[in-house]
């Protein structure tokens, strides 16, 4: 935005075009930070301060909340069950999913575009609709309430998301790479695993915490299919409602950070993995 | 085998072995259910004989017509204030300004946030101890709480439920739209600057006719998933304020009827597949050529 | 170093036949250019005989092995790719060093063939680095270090100058020619310019929609082109091609060019024998004004009038408008024509070029 200003109108102008951009942006961060900001205070807040409502914020801080939620109330048993569901669902959603995006990123075959057209048309699918009668089917094969067949319906909603996401980052790898390697005395899956996977690993990583990220906030399916065996959001939903809200913000709080941190980490893939999965 | 043939086979038929597992997964974990779902939904629980018994139950509850106006309430009135909300911060990112990066991450920061979470945050502030009341009590701009929650506050429920889908969701219609803000060549709009158009024309000719199709894509998916929602409203409302998905949820874990439930899954499904089909014809969207 | 042999090579894409029946027989430590415009089956030919893709119908055999159907790493080839597919996750070193890592040579042969191979490129001081620290240019030559680090049979190279500045192609032309010279491997090289095909080849085997026009040295398709095709794909300027129908006056044999006519002597007359249609091509530089005819022409005169010209330096072309076509006429050094001379030019007969017209076969 250089260039000669005419005159002090036009000068005056863009000053305070630039002025409300700046307040624009600050509204807009203030509109989703303070919230998240607030849950924290509240998580924190010593309950005797959270509840004088004279105080407008609390200022006296603990972390009795928190370790009253997880060790007393006892979810850190449903955080953990949580994590092994979400590292369950990566493991398989890769498992069976990468194959299949690699398949779509560097052959032409018949019956493509219609496989492909199936996994967007699944990625939209209402997947919640699958719940009640995986409840009925997994109590037919003993798979009732177990993290096992939690993070199996997970998988069905978030292996669309990996088919794509390893589709669209095999094809940014030049096949070259892989016929270089195959000239020079690899096989085609030596050529994948020694040439190509490495230089996918980036992607695929944040790809696997966007995994993680789905598979720990789903909430629908994770109730109706456990019972004892709850993962966190599931456990928030029928019991933490009924505790006083400290702890219902403590739950808030563990919620949110796992998630805020991890994509911290993989902040700069957001947009791209995001948008293509969501696509 | 003689190696030719075995050569040539296993070239053709690489592409489809690799995709067989998520082929047989979703057919297992997809297929399967839904094929379930439907045997559910027309059995009689007491009885097992086939019939649109659940269906009839459905129809003479209240809640389920309620939960049908809710649902769609929710989304005709969240889903334009995303779109806005949307379209709006794209355009401000689109000028190049000194925290632009931070700007855009913060807005993206809710697409990792859960329904859960989001609940309990707005929660936290709406409630009688909540921070809005602190702050207009405190400074005496109110003289008794405002009460959002609770059967007789229902419009005020809602007005939670609202803010906190909108917090919570506008991130997943703007990472679409944006994108399609970033696929707008910059030539395309140098030339309009240099052609004399303002700002207005510029976006109403140029800008908004190309980020249409991503406009599009952006709506039907947040539609669909708006058919959804569940746990906002399960956690600030209960069943105050009734969605098909909650009472789903509802039937299935409280009153242990999975036919009932299954009747409303099919609901959901059937509804999302209409929608479907609706969009396709009224936009024929681009980008599923590839 | 091997024979290389192709035989029937047919390769179909859906309905495109890309490569269609091309059977061609490369010696020991030659050098074939497999040249064409783009679309024309040469780098589909050179993957079939690399073993990227597989053929329809017809074989590929390396002395007395036949290597149809087998996998790339069981062909005992190297290949310098278009893109030079240099892998930017290893060193210089390292991607030098994987053809032999791979057989499982030891580290001190390894290190000691990566040296010569880096020091007959030129990027011996390179060896520690990564590829994105590299030039183009520079990159390119680790692809060639790394494609005769082990003694392949055959050594492939796909159009691998084609992404480097003018300058550094003309360089890197003779270069490859002189490394090819001294390591004596059996070369495939694939262009589409036909300038390094010339330079470069001891054989060039052209190429148009699948099918082999013609295989022949250098010389020999720029002398005797087979067909029309050959005769303008290759020299710069191309060329001048034109219709001409067959007639006979005053007893000898006239090729008719709607208003140009050129009376052919008695010597050429019988060839045409049973031809009515024919495309008559001579060069630009077979074409000379009157007052500059080089010794040992066998000039035919055309009058004309100077269409355009286009001083290039080193050479003049001239556009000749005559009564028929218009003639480019290449003549060396500067020429004073303005558009709008008449000018007299004399065409050398010897080295005139006459085509069938319905099959583009060369007649004489």
């Amino acid at each position: 935005m250089s260039g000669r200003v005419e005159s002090y109108r036009e000068y005056k102008g863009e000053a305070v075009k630039r002025i409300a951009v700046y307040a624009l942006a600050v509204i807009i961060v203030s509109w989703i930070a303070v919230p998240l900001a607030l849950i924290f205070v509240s998580a924190l807040a010593q309950p005797s301060d959270y509840y004088n409502v004279h105080k407008i914020f609390p200022t006296r801080f603990t972390l009795d909340n928190v370790y009253t939620f997880l060790v007393v109330l006892g979810a850190w048993k449903s955080t953990l069950n949580s994590v092994i569901v979400a590292a369950l669902t990566i493991l398989i959603s890769f498992a069976v999913g990468l194959p299949a995006g690699y398949s779509l990123s560097r052959y032409v075959f018949k019956g493509k575009d219609a496989f492909k057209l199936a996994i967007i048309g699944l990625r939209m699918f209402p997947v919640i609709v699958l719940a009640i009668p995986l409840v009925v089917i997994y109590l037919r094969i003993g798979l009732a309430d177990t993290l096992l067949g939690v993070a199996l319906a997970h998988t069905a909603m978030t292996l669309p998301f990996v088919v794509l996401i390893t589709s669209s980052l095999f094809a940014g790898i030049p096949v070259d790479y892989e016929e270089a390697a195959m000239v020079f005395g690899l096989s085609g899956w030596e050529a994948f695993l020694r040439i190509t996977l490495p230089l996918a690993l980036p992607g695929l990583s944040a790809a696997a915490i966007f995994v993680f990220i789905m598979s720990w906030n789903e909430v629908f399916i994770a109730s109706i299919l456990t019972l004892v065996n709850r993962t966190l959001p599931a456990d928030i939903l029928v019991s933490a409602l009924n505790a006083p809200d400290p702890y219902k913000f403590a739950a808030g709080f563990i919620m949110v950070l796992p998630a805020m941190i991890f994509v911290f980490f993989a902040r700069k893939y957001l947009v791209q993995v995001w948008g293509i999965s969501i696509k | 085998m003689d190696p030719r043939k075995k050569a040539l086979l296993l070239r053709r038929l690489t592409p489809y072995l690799l995709l067989i597992p998520t082929a047989v997964y979703m057919a297992l974990f997809v297929g399967y259910p839904i094929a379930e779902t439907v045997r559910l939904a027309f059995t009689d629980p007491d009885t097992g004989a086939l019939g649109l018994f659940n269906f009839q139950t459905l129809a003479q509850d209240f809640h389920f017509w309620e939960a049908l106006r809710y649902t769609f309430l929710l989304a005709g009135v969240v889903i334009p204030i995303q779109v806005l909300l949307a379209l709006g911060v794209s355009i401000l990112l689109m000028r190049r300004f000194r925290g632009s990066g931070a700007v855009l991450y913060t807005f993206l920061v809710p697409l990792t946030i859960s329904d859960v979470a989001a609940a309990l945050i707005w929660y936290n502030i709406f409630t009688g101890s909540g921070y809005l009341n602190r702050f207009l009590l405190n400074l005496g701009l109110i003289s008794r709480p405002l009460h959002f929650f609770g059967y007789q506050y229902r419009d005020m429920e809602f007005l939670a439920i609202v803010t906190t889908e909108v917090w919570r969701a506008t991130a997943i219609v703007f990472v679409i739209v944006f994108a399609g803000f970033q696929m707008i060549g910059k030539d395309y709009l140098e030339a309009a600057d240099v052609f004399g158009a303002t700002q207005w024309e510029k976006f109403r000719y140029i800008i908004f006719p190309m980020v249409k199709p991503s406009l599009q894509t952006a709506l039907i998916i947040r539609t669909l998933f708006a058919m959804q929602v569940f746990a906002v409203v399960w956690i600030l409302a209960g069943r105050d304020i009734p969605v098909l998905a909650g009472e789903t949820y509802y039937w299935q874990v409280e009153l242990k009827n999975p036919n009932v439930a299954a009747a409303y899954a099919l609901i959901i499904a059937v509804i999302s597949i209409a929608l479907g089909f609706l969009y396709l014809k009224l936009f024929k969207p681009k980008y599923l050529e590839g | 170093m091997v024979r290389v042999r192709l035989e029937n090579l047919v390769k179909r894409f859906g309905s495109v036949t890309a490569v269609d029946h091309v059977t061609l027989d490369i010696g020991d430590g030659e050098f074939v250019v497999l040249l064409g415009p783009s679309g024309c089956g040469k780098t589909t030919t050179l993957r079939l005989i690399a073993g990227l893709e597989l053929p329809d119908e017809g074989r590929i055999l390396f002395g007395d092995r036949d290597v149809t159907y087998l996998p790339p790493r069981e062909r005992n080839i190297s290949m310098v790719f278009q893109s030079y597919a240099v892998w930017p996750h290893m060193t210089v070193y390292e991607n030098i060093a994987f053809p032999m890592k791979i057989r499982k040579t030891p580290e001190q042969e390894i290190r000691e063939k990566v040296l010569w191979a880096a020091r007959l490129l030129q990027i011996e001081d390179l060896l520690d680095r990564y590829p994105h620290q590299l030039s183009g240019g520079q990159r390119q030559r680790v692809a060639v270090a790394r494609a005769i680090v082990v003694e392949p049979d055959v050594l492939l190279m796909d159009e691998p100058l084609s992404n480097l500045d003018a300058l550094l192609r003309v360089i890197m032309r003779s270069e490859l020619k002189k490394l090819q010279r001294r390591i004596r491997v059996t070369t495939i090289y694939v262009t589409h310019d036909q300038v390094e095909a010339m330079v470069m080849a001891d054989r060039v085997a052209i190429m148009n929609k699948g099918r082999l026009q013609q295989v022949g040295t250098p010389q020999e398709v720029y002398d005797k082109p087979a067909n029309v095709f050959v005769a303008g794909f290759i020299g710069s300027p191309r060329m001048n091609l034109f219709d001409a129908s067959v007639a006979e006056a005053q007893g000898a044999v006239v090729l008719d060019a709607g208003g140009l006519q050129i009376r052919l002597p008695e010597a050429y007359a019988g060839l045409l024998e049973g031809h009515e249609t024919v495309v008559v091509g001579i060069r630009p530089e077979d074409i000379h004004p009157l007052d500059r005819v080089p010794p040992g022409v066998e000039p035919y005169e055309v009058d004309g009038t100077v269409d355009f010209v286009e001083p290039l330096g080193s050479d003049t072309i001239v556009h000749v408008k005559t009564p028929g076509p218009v003639l480019l006429m290449k003549v060396p050094g500067s020429y004073p024509a303005e558009m709008g001379d008449r000018i007299r030019v004399a065409l050398n007969l010897k080295k005139l070029h006459v085509f069938d017209k319905a099959t583009g076969k060369a007649i004489f």
